[in-house]
């Protein structure tokens, strides 16, 4: 490494909002051939970092050189030219053009005015053939899985010239399978001598994948660290500037009321519940205080079974009681009346609403369930927001800033804070620390055994076993929309068994 | 946030009166005749009315990220109503009976079209501007039914006084704007109506998993946008004592959906602004008084609107006025308007 110069250098890099110093004097450094990893907290200055390296904004301070040769970001479009591509969280791609359309939307290949179709086919294939892709490139975009579109999204922002690529946590929405077809992609390219910035919160795969790691704080640049000598507590310790007992303390702090959890009350019990195409029939018992499990693979039934408990679909069969009495969920809102609460796995699409204030997004449920006439006053909507805020540790901590401003990790905040206000009795969590942070994914478990603890129930649904494990007392595993087992964590098991359970015994 | 919406239109609205002080001088004069405050500011209100009533329905159901394009026929249909009731009365100018019947069913009429179109909307998922489509044309259809395919005259005394009457000095229309204005106001500010409206605006789906009924809410708004068309059929038909049911209300829809979009409310939905709405209704009657009174050429009228429409959307637009003052000052660095959006991302 010594011998080699960077492809990429930042130095000093220093960027400043009006109020918020988002960059100070960062500097980072990329060599071709490598996976770099970014870490952070939410807010630390991964996304304004790249943001500033791609031209989205302008830096303040400070030099960046490609290649030696000190160059001026200008905008995304120069970063491409330049040969820095970017893909980003979300998939911006546009499901109803073709595999085709979406690789040159915007530089289509063109023949004496018109577009060269067969060239466009041949090329897009070559270039997905260079990430082991074979695919008919020329079907629509959503038939296929969003592994694959995050692929095409990579073979898009890729070109001849590319020398840098940067991938914005583009394994949040993606199952194991999927992560591992992605990484065997990623690292292709590094052999074939790209530079790869990685950013993602799981800390699993910075393992797996990464050479060095990158970590900032507060807008801080803290260090630099290969990753096999970086130690995962102390690479959490630094990312937080926190001793890590305290972590750790909380970690240990696991569901384990469970033995006990069969003698309270029984909360909310189904039999043979089901929904066709999408639930076989499912018996569940949730008791007062029980954080419940849910694990599984993407499309395993995990979601489906909790928007029928929540009444935002249907069942076709089966009965469900809450509090021993049979109830028919026809609607979120008699959910919700009847202290069921449900926090969307899919954030963007059915969580936030983007264009009004954090504040009136944290008081949207309760609102709803008290009816537009019942208008909570403003004074005591403040109230409640702030208090939030700060319980959240939301940022920014302002109940005005508008959602749509805010960091995934933050509007996630949010949405429970929704929930929390409605004070449920049975809190349905589906996938509630994706794409966020260690931190706040602890505060997040420390909520829910507090949740526990004062007799709420929790159905906890999450892809990151670990997590899983570490929080509930009863774990159900689905496969193929059933429940193929339930298992009493006393402690012994290990997200190794689950996945077991998952994959079917047979691992 | 909101002062910085209201102050382009109340900017154009003011040069616009300017112009007209310019041509008459007397523009801005209110005299007291019969006992009647008169002048231009009071005709521009006057006359405006009925696009106020209905661009504050549009409002509403625009902030749902939706589009009523009936409300036109819908004014024709309201007066068509009225004047179908009265007829039969004429003569009988002692009853006031005939007058509350035909308010009553007129505006009953225009609340079921409301109805109609929430239903095809809320309930069978017709897009919007598909589905007050089908009102738009089938409107003008039904409005020709009642009265005959003729222009109803209307004789009948009392019923002259929603469009033309006084009270307190004012012309009653005035006040009946007021009124709805305030009810609006009210109820999408004091109760948390509006907050539900912009949340099924921003997001449907989210909206209704926070339990909120959005398909009732997008009723609600498809009805009173109906009531306030059906309102301004009646304000319409009063003035000119008859019902028409080819020409009246010809082309409100597109004033109405102009005025939402001056004061700052997005067709995507979501945030709406009602005082935003009155001021830009105000721009668009303003202009056309302006028109009149400068004595522009009748064939060039509709261009000199275009045109005036034009400038008004581009300095509601942050892009194009981040273009303008960067050609003033040579400094690459964007206004303050950057501040808005960022927020780290991570």
């Amino acid at each position: 490494m010594i011998e080699k110069a960077p492809i990429l250098a930042m130095d000093g890099i220093t960027k400043v909002f009006p109020g918020v110093k988002a960059l100070s004097n960062v500097s980072f450094q990329l060599f071709s051939g490598e996976i770099h990893a970014l870490m952070g907290e939410n807010g630390a200055g991964k996304s304004t970092l790249i943001k500033v390296l791609t031209g989205v904004y302008p830096l303040d301070k400070g030099t960046v050189k490609l290649e030696d040769v000190p160059i001026v970001v200008q905008s995304p479009l120069h970063a491409q030219e330049l040969g820095i591509s970017t893909v980003y969280q979300e998939v911006n791609l546009c499901p109803n053009l073709s595999v085709v359309e979406n690789i040159f939307i915007g530089r289509e290949i063109m023949k004496n005015g018109r577009i060269d179709w067969k060239k466009m086919n041949d090329r897009a294939e070559e270039l997905l053939s260079r990430l082991k892709l074979d695919i008919d490139v020329t079907k629509e975009l959503s038939s296929y899985s969003v592994a694959i579109q995050q692929m095409i999204a990579i073979a898009r922002s890729l070109n001849v010239s590319s020398k840098v690529l940067i991938l914005d946590e583009p394994t949040s929405s993606l199952d194991v399978n999927e992560v591992n077809q992605l990484f065997e992609v990623i690292n292709n390219l590094k052999k074939a001598g790209i530079a790869i910035i990685f950013i993602s919160h799981f800390l699993d795969q910075i393992y797996e994948i990464s050479d060095r790691i990158t970590i900032l704080r507060n807008g801080e640049y803290i260090g630099e660290h290969k990753t096999k000598d970086l130690p995962r507590l102390k690479l959490v310790s630094l990312m937080i500037g926190k001793e890590l007992e305290e972590f750790d303390a909380q970690s240990e702090n696991k569901d384990t009321g469970s033995e006990h959890g069969d003698k309270k009350e029984v909360f909310l019990e189904t039999e043979e519940l089901t929904k066709k195409g999408s639930i076989e029939p499912f018996d569940l018992k949730l008791h007062a205080g029980e954080i419940y499990g849910l694990a599984g693979l993407l499309g395993s039934g995990r979601t489906e079974l909790a928007r029928l408990l929540f009444g935002a679909d249907k069942a076709d069969s089966g009965t469900l009681k809450i509090k021993g009495k049979t109830t028919n969920l026809n609607s979120p809102k008699q959910a919700i009346l009847n202290g069921v609460a449900f926090c969307s796995e899919n954030r963007k699409a059915e969580g936030i609403i983007p264009d009004i204030s954090i504040r009136e997004n944290m008081i949207l449920a309760i609102q709803g369930i008290k009816g537009w006439f019942n208008y909570i006053p403003i004074r005591k909507q403040i109230e409640i927001a702030d208090k939030y805020v700060s319980l959240l540790n939301i940022n920014p901590p302002n109940p005005e800033q508008l959602m749509k401003n805010l960091s995934g990790g933050n509007q996630q905040k949010v949405l429970l804070a929704r929930w929390l206000i409605t004070n449920p009795d049975l809190l349905i969590l589906d996938e509630p620390t994706r794409g966020i942070d260690v931190g706040a994914k602890a505060e997040i478990q420390k909520l829910m055994l507090s949740l526990k603890d004062n007799g709420k129930s929790i159905l906890f649904v999450s892809s990151e076993l670990e997590e899983v494990v570490r929080c509930c007392g009863k774990i159900a595993v689905l496969r193929d929309h059933k429940k193929v087992s339930e298992i009493t964590n006393d402690g012994k098991i290990d997200h190794q068994y689950i996945m077991q359970e998952i994959a079917g015994g047979n691992l | 946030m909101t002062k910085s919406r209201l102050f382009w239109p109340l900017v154009v609205l003011a040069i616009l009166l300017l112009i007209n002080l310019i041509y008459d001088p007397s523009f801005f004069v209110i005299d007291i005749r019969n006992g009647h405050l008169t002048g231009s500011l009071i005709n521009i209100l006057n006359r405006g009315a009925p696009l106020i009533l209905i661009s504050i329905g549009m409002t509403l159901v625009i902030a749902t990220k939706g589009i009523d394009l009936g409300v036109g026929s819908v004014i024709a249909m309201s007066g068509a109503m009225a004047a179908f009731i009265v007829d039969g009365n004429l003569g009988d100018s002692e009853r006031l009976f005939p007058l509350f019947l035909a308010i009553a069913l007129a505006i009953g009429l225009s609340a079921a079209t409301g109805l109609w179109n929430g239903m095809l909307i809320s309930r069978i998922g017709i897009q919007p501007i598909v589905a007050t489509l089908i009102l738009m044309v089938a409107g003008r259809g039904v409005a020709q039914l009642i009265t005959g395919g003729q222009i109803t005259t209307i004789y009948y005394e009392p019923y002259s006084f929603i469009g033309g009457g006084y009270l307190f000095m004012l012309p009653f229309s005035i006040y009946i704007v007021a009124f709805v204005l305030c009810v609006a106001l009210y109820v999408t500010r004091r109760t948390a109506l509006g907050l539900f409206i912009e949340s099924v605006g921003g997001n449907p789906l989210a909206s209704r998993l926070s339990g909120i009924s959005s398909k009732n809410i997008v009723l609600m708004v498809y009805m009173f946008s109906g009531l306030c068309a059906g309102i301004a059929g009646l304000i319409l038909s009063s003035n000119v004592a008859s019902a028409d049911g080819n020409n009246a209300g010809l082309w409100y829809e597109l004033d109405a959906i102009l005025a939402v979009v001056i004061g700052g409310t997005s067709l995507m939905g979501g945030r709406f602004f009602l005082m935003g709405t009155v001021i830009g209704a105000l721009i668009i009657q303003t202009l056309t008084t302006t028109i009149y009174s400068v004595g522009i050429n009748a064939e060039v009228i509709l261009l000199v609107k275009a045109v005036v429409v034009l400038i008004v959307c581009l300095l509601q637009s942050p892009e194009f006025r981040k273009k303008i003052s960067g050609l003033f000052s040579s400094s690459r660095k964007t206004p303050k308007d950057e501040g808005v959006n960022h927020h780290e991302s991570l």
